[in-house]
């Protein structure tokens, strides 16, 4: 990796344009800002395909005063405090899964305020439904959402402690300056924020204006920063969900059915599982047969020991290949006829892929006494506190929240599915419960990413694209998280609504960033009952893989080079500068052995740019390493990315996420597919879903980051993962000679495991642990 | 039950628990030791990986009464001297390996043993080494742990 490259354009113009803050009577000083629309919806100059958002936003906003309880003014606000001991500390009304965002968010309230960041505490905040649809973390777009607010908030605290040291020290304000929390003034007498606060608290909530730093003056963002949890990480102390230890809360588990969604229908031994070693209690759930124990072990053994009847879930019967014809049969015509010898096009199909994190779906809670406390880790908490209240009985304010960070997300913590189970369990039994999903549990009934079909026709007339469709079907993907308010996770849950929200979803986040004359894009959804949801990238992976694998036969029709010819076609020079960035660090075009050969991917998305070269290796004695129970196969040996988001708060962190996004690509393209057979899925174990391991990752990965200058940051959560899907698919197709029809390319191999049966659900756990010491 | 004594991060531990509960589990459930993770339960994911006497071992896959009271079990809050963090530990946070962290106490103590074994038959830390690590990151930092080995292994 290296340090960023500076692509040679005019600096934007920044404007020192007042922002609008709030002081709040408070005895300390507390400021806030509004974590407003117009900064999540329609920021000034913001491209219509950039930034998922909720549609018809105004229309929605609107709508919520029916159900806004925001009555204070500031209720609405991002709160900074400064604290008697100087620290400052500010709650995130974000989900932090890995992304960094609690880093990156102490790094701008430091660069505001001159201090260090490790002055700042980040924390997360617990669910707030005043914030309406502000507490959403998806969409890669946390940091463009909350970049102005929390600065305005920042820079408004600085200004009040500078004219409180001001008064103190019978000085003018121009002359003192600030760093790392201490002010000090011409004599160098100097005075610590923690002895300012007070004095610079106000008694009246009111609003005040206020100037932003300019970007020249910067000492924070845009330098490197470790994550502030580092330390607690390595050394085991950082507390996940299940790590908390809340009184009584024992660990619980579902024994869950053969078939995707099965029900249970009744268990023929409750009493005899009830007196098992360390149970506490057994109990039907709609979901399945809950079972709380003294340990986990002891929960998994009751669990595999319950006889229960189930019905047949949701999909009975159904495999891949059936499921592939009924998304077919719902394919909508291409609009412009093919024409002989003019006409490049090509279906692509796209396998289940599954969106489990390491740790598991999991959730703390206690429903005692007329109130609900969870534990869990949620991207959109406002949902699912409401459908918490009303499954409960509960009015919404006796559900509290509090958001815990979680081990990985990629889509799981957009709902709150442990949440739910782990409410209706605790209310049954009237105890706290732990209810911690089981590895299979979570791979064969977790949440996937829907398998789909990607069709495109493109029309070329002599040096021209005259016309490219693509028609993207898919099994339906679950909006029904709704994007934090009632209204339009209402919308999204009635029968048309889910229809409006992934047009919309789709409408906001697809983008082809080449000059192609007539452009179509169209989606449409099968709803076949699968738990489906967004997984990291939603669309864009299978999307961006048949564009970018079209993208290459059009310019082999042309007689063009594939680097060329995207060079020509892109829409911007921004764009080719990316482009450029990797053609040139990777040696594109370089010679390469046979059965081996370079790629290209290229993505516009969340106001971002981004390409990827990768090198595979698809020669027999790479394809054929042997690895116990593994997917070896071509092994991507070289990726060289290079991305634009505009302004990088922390270049570590935005590399991690891209890394990430990189070796999710790698899973996608080739080895992690889930296998549907006779009504559910076949994979219950992390040897049996291949996401990328040790011997799939490149060896050579160089990540770069192009910077114009933009003043405001982009996304970067996902924004690696197309790019790289379209790459490796591209290199694929160039080493073998052959162009893939399906994803991921080896989802029809031999399986290299032999599947767990479905009854008892979970494999147990071997005893061998101490032989395989080494 | 019966109880079940060992040593435990350097200090001798005696729990009462049945005889065929994983360790996992007693150290999770029963004695509160929280930094081994739970990812599968059938040692694949490997993100409960301690040690044993000094060897990389699963606990999720050894029963309790496995344990003798001569045995010495390290997890990884046992890695670092007191203050004093171990070189692997460092240099994870000098790579800035973790991203949500989860993986992250079984991946080092597995690159502590892998780093310990190598040693002891004179191979390397390279490409091949690296490929043996099974523990599984669903964050992707594979690349990251590969710099941060290479690196621990020059200062162990």
């Amino acid at each position: 990796m290296s340090a960023p490259t500076r692509a040679r354009t005019p600096r934007s113009d920044v404007s020192r344009r007042r922002f609008l803050g709030y002081l709040v009577a408070a005895p300390t000083l507390v400021v806030a800002a509004e974590l407003g629309r117009q900064q999540l919806f329609a920021p000034p100059g913001a491209s219509a395909a950039a930034i998922p958002s909720p549609p018809q936003v105004a229309d929605v906003y609107d709508l919520l005063d029916a159900i806004r309880d925001s009555s204070r003014p500031t209720a609405n606000l991002v709160r900074v405090e400064v604290n008697r001991d100087g620290t400052v500390s500010f709650a995130l009304p974000r989900s932090d899964n890995g992304q960094g965002i609690v880093t990156s968010t102490a790094m701008i309230i430091a660069e505001e305020m001159d201090l260090d960041p490790s002055q700042v505490i980040v924390t997360l905040a617990d669910s707030r439904p005043e914030l309406v649809f502000n507490q959403l973390t998806g969409g890669s777009s946390t940091t463009f959402s909350t970049y102005t607010p929390i600065r305005v908030a920042a820079a408004l605290a600085k200004g009040r402690l500078l004219d409180a040291a001001a008064h103190l020290l019978g000085q003018d304000v121009d002359t003192l300056t600030s760093r790392a929390g201490l002010i000090t003034g011409a004599g160098g007498s100097a005075i610590p924020f923690g002895e300012l606060t007070e004095a610079a608290a106000s008694d009246v909530t009111r609003e005040v204006q206020v100037a932003l730093k300019p970007r020249e003056d910067f000492q924070v963002i845009g330098t490197s920063r470790t994550k502030s949890d580092a330390r607690a990480i390595v050394t085991g102390k950082k507390e996940f969900i299940a790590d908390l230890k809340v009184p009584d809360a024992l660990p619980t588990l579902i024994c869950r059915g053969p078939n995707l969604n099965s029900a249970p229908l009744g268990v023929a031994n409750a009493d005899e599982v009830r007196a098992m070693p360390g149970v506490t209690d057994v109990v039907v759930v709609s979901t399945g047969v809950a079972v709380r124990a003294r340990t986990y072990g002891q929960a998994v053994d009751a669990v595999n020991a319950l006889r229960v009847r189930w019905d047949a879930g949701t999909i009975e019967g159904e495999d891949d290949e059936s499921i592939l014809a009924k998304v077919r049969a719902a394919e909508l015509p291409l609009a412009v006829p093919s024409v002989p010898g003019e006409t490049v096009e090509g279906e692509f199909a796209f396998y289940f892929r599954s969106s489990s994190a390491l740790e598991t779906n999991t959730a703390i809670a206690d429903v005692r006494d007329g109130k609900a406390t969870i534990w869990t880790s949620l991207k959109i908490p406002i949902t699912v506190q409401y459908d918490i209240a009303e499954q409960l009985g509960l009015p919404v304010n006796a559900v509290t929240i509090h958001i815990i960070q979680g081990g990985g997300s990629f889509g799981r913590r957009l709902f709150g599915d442990a949440a739910k189970e782990a409410a209706e369990i605790s209310q049954k039994i009237g105890k706290p419960v732990k209810l911690i999903w089981s590895r299979a549990d979570d791979s064969r009934q977790g949440r996937v990413h829907p398998l789909a079909t990607s069709r495109i026709r493109a029309v070329v007339a002599g040096e021209s694209v005259v016309s490219f469709e693509q028609r993207h079907t898919s099994v339906a993907c679950d909006f029904g998280h709704g994007f934090g308010d009632a209204v339009t996770a209402a919308a999204a849950k009635a029968p048309l609504g889910q229809v409006g929200v992934a047009e919309a979803i789709w409408e906001l986040t697809q983008n082809t960033p080449y000059d192609f004359g007539v452009q179509t894009r169209t989606l449409s959804e099968v709803d076949m009952r699968f738990n489906t949801g967004s997984m990291r990238n939603v669309y864009s992976p299978d999307v961006g893989t048949a564009r970018d694998l079209i993208v290459d036969r059009i310019a082999a029709k042309m007689g063009k080079d594939s680097y060329e010819f995207r060079r020509e076609f892109l829409r911007n020079d921004a764009m080719r500068a990316v482009l450029d960035k990797v053609a040139e660090e990777g040696n594109w075009g370089r010679s390469m052995k046979d059965g081996t050969a370079q790629g290209l991917g290229f993505h516009v998305e969340y106001k971002s740019f981004a390409a990827c070269l990768v090198e595979i290796d698809c020669r027999p004695e790479t394809v054929g390493r042997e690895i116990r129970e593994a997917r070896t196969g071509p092994r991507v040996t070289k990726v060289v990315f290079a991305s634009d988001s505009g302004l990088v708060i922390n270049p570590l962190g935005y590399k991690a996420q891209i890394m990430g996004g990189i070796n999710d690509a790698i899973a996608m393209t080739l080895t992690s597919g889930l296998h549907l057979t006779d009504g559910h899925f076949v994979e219950a174990s992390w040897d049996n879903y291949f996401y990328t391991r040790q011997w799939n990752t490149p060896p050579e990965m160089d990540i770069f980051i192009v910077d114009n200058e933009r003043p405001e940051p982009g996304g970067v959560g996902e924004l690696a993962v197309a790019p790289t899907c379209g790459a490796i698919a591209c290199a694929y197709a160039r080493a073998t000679g052959t162009v893939p029809e399906y994803f991921p390319i080896m989802h029809k191999d031999p399986l290299p495991f032999e599947p767990y049966p479905t009854v008892p659900p979970i494999p147990p756990s071997p005893t061998n642990g101490l032989e395989l010491a080494r | 039950m019966s109880t079940h004594t060992f040593t435990l991060n350097g200090e001798r531990v005696s729990v009462e628990v049945e005889d065929d509960v994983r360790l996992l589990w007693v150290l999770r459930d029963v004695l509160g030791v929280t930094g081994p993770k739970y990812g599968c339960g059938i040692n694949v994911c490997k993100a409960c990986t301690s040690h044993v006497n000094g060897k990389a071992f699963n606990p999720c896959a050894t029963p309790v009464s496995a344990l003798s009271e001569s045995d010495e079990v390290t997890t990884i809050e046992g890695l670092a001297d007191g203050d004093d963090l171990h070189p692997m530990q460092q240099a994870w946070i000098d790579k800035d390996v973790a991203q949500c962290g989860y993986c992250q106490p079984g991946q080092i103590m597995a690159a502590v043993a892998l780093v310990r074994r190598c040693k002891e038959e004179g191979r390397k830390i390279d490409d091949a080494a690296l490929d043996e690590i099974r523990n599984i990151c669903r964050c992707g930092t594979y690349n990251r742990i590969r710099e941060a080995i290479k690196a621990g292994a020059d200062a162990m």
